[in-house]
């Protein structure tokens, strides 16, 4: 009995303090290392933010780099699957243009007319310019739902700041360094934003899944959803300007989670919009 | 004699493939570990970082392994130290088996592989839900433990071939 403890004690030692050939750092000393890393990155310790920004634009940069093959497969799976889709999708899409031309008459004179309206009410916000930027990395990580882009502080980029698929929200932005910054997106599960629930004028919360739909919280169970129904932001809390479309209601569920199918597809993100809003005297 | 030398440099090139696959992994957009299939997913990392660990000890290097954790944390958006603390357990438990072992078995390996993933799952599910505020699926954690252990037998096997038909090592 104490023998087999002694060997217990003998093996448990040589594996934590023993160095291989080549090993320059015992596993013991390495542990220590990364728990001292642990405790002292969750204590905001300025040295280790400056080593993790330092990390942040090697990572990003080099996850670029390496993804690059792997890239460039998938996208010509796509494109090959896209091919075989045109000739239907064209067909579709000229009934749908037909329909969008007569819409937009209508809607241009809609958008002028609130426009002067919210001048009066002094809610008329616009946009500050716009950083187009290149998503260089859209990890899809089971605990963050995010992606990295190539612009930073250098370019302007702040924190809070919005991301937008052309006229769709996507996300906004969580971390800025120098040339990099991650956007966090509205399918994480940490992501929370005020939204309205149109046609019927809803107000509730979306909340990210950690998949590829989010889920609208927060409402009476029998309210009456449509699968036209369209969440918008809502503008609540004064984070997003209100009137940003963001998905559409899964037909699915429409009775149980009330998922939400977002109009952008975050996993094929390739080129983003980051802007905030500013009231119109400020610009 | 340049034929000799670029022999050596393959040959070595070859050797350093546990590693290159290491950072390839924990770079990479799509890492196995999250393929976006609803009951399949498994990490590609565990088994690797176990595998040579037990088996061939010098090849990948606790330091380096260290360095991949933390590119893995910057990489996945988790706490910086957490996956390199993760990585560096299963080595210690790799490196038990190791001085514990006489006659090494499959079996045996897998299921100390399987203790130890439940146990360095359970350490980051632990941390992530309870002290960083991170909201983790348990099903997710589940499935993963499940795959990743099933296909360390596969791994397990590849690995073995490579090492004694590329490489021209005879792992114990």
């Amino acid at each position: 009995m104490e023998s087999s403890r002694d060997d217990f004690v003998i093996a448990i030692r040589s594996a934590f303090l023993k160095k291989g050939t080549q090993q320059r750092f015992s596993l013991l000393s390495l542990i220590l290392f990364s728990l001292l890393l642990l405790i002292l990155s969750n204590l905001n310790f300025k040295v280790i933010e400056y080593t993790k920004i330092g990390i942040n634009e090697i990572v990003y940069r080099s996850s670029f780099i390496v993804s690059g093959p792997e890239n460039f497969i998938k996208n010509s799976y796509i494109k090959i699957q896209n091919h075989f889709a045109l000739y239907k999708e064209n067909e579709k899409n000229k009934s749908e243009l037909a329909n969008l031309k007569a819409k937009y008459l209508v809607n241009e004179f809609v958008i002028l007319e609130n426009q002067r309206l919210k001048d009066i009410v002094d809610d008329y916000l616009i946009k500050s310019d716009t950083i187009f930027a290149k998503v260089l990395s859209d990890k899809g990580s089971p605990f963050l739902k995010s992606i990295i882009s190539n612009r930073g502080s250098k370019h302007g980029v702040k924190l809070g700041m919005i991301a937008a698929d052309e006229e769709y929200l996507i996300g906004k932005v969580v971390e800025v360094n120098y040339t990099t910054s991650r956007i966090l997106l509205l399918s994480d599960l940490n992501s929370k934003i005020p939204v309205i629930i149109e046609p019927d004028g809803l107000l509730s919360i979306l909340s990210g899944t950690g998949k590829d739909y989010g889920v609208i919280q927060y409402v009476e169970k029998n309210k009456p959803f449509t699968e036209d129904s369209i969440i918008y932001t809502s503008g609540t809390g004064g984070l997003f300007k209100a009137g940003m479309p963001i998905g559409r209601m899964n037909k699915i569920s429409l009775n149980d989670e009330k998922k939400i199918d977002f109009f952008s597809d975050f996993s094929q993100l390739k080129f983003i919009e980051i802007f905030s809003y500013i009231k119109n005297e400020d610009k | 004699m340049t034929v000799l030398t670029n022999k050596n440099i393959i040959k070595k090139l070859i050797s350093k493939i546990p590693l290159i696959l290491l950072f390839v992994s924990v770079l990479n957009d799509y890492d196995f570990n999250h393929l976006n299939l609803k009951y399949f997913s498994f990490n590609f990392s565990y088994i690797l970082i176990f595998y040579y660990s037990l088996k061939k000890s010098e090849s990948l290097g606790y330091s380096y392994i260290f360095i991949a954790g933390l590119f893995n944390d910057v990489v996945v958006g988790t706490p910086i130290g957490l996956s390199s603390l993760v990585y560096l357990i299963l080595c210690v438990s790799a490196a038990y088996l190791r001085n514990i072992t006489l006659r090494p078995n499959l079996i045996k390996d897998c299921i100390f592989f399987l203790l130890t993933i439940l146990i360095v799952n359970s350490i980051l599910f632990v941390s992530l839900n309870y002290i960083f505020g991170y909201k983790l699926y348990y099903f997710d954690q589940i499935i993963n433990i499940t795959f990743t252990f099933l296909l360390y037998f596969l791994f397990s096997n590849l690995f073995d071939f490579f090492e004694k038909n590329l490489v021209g090592n005879d792992v114990r």
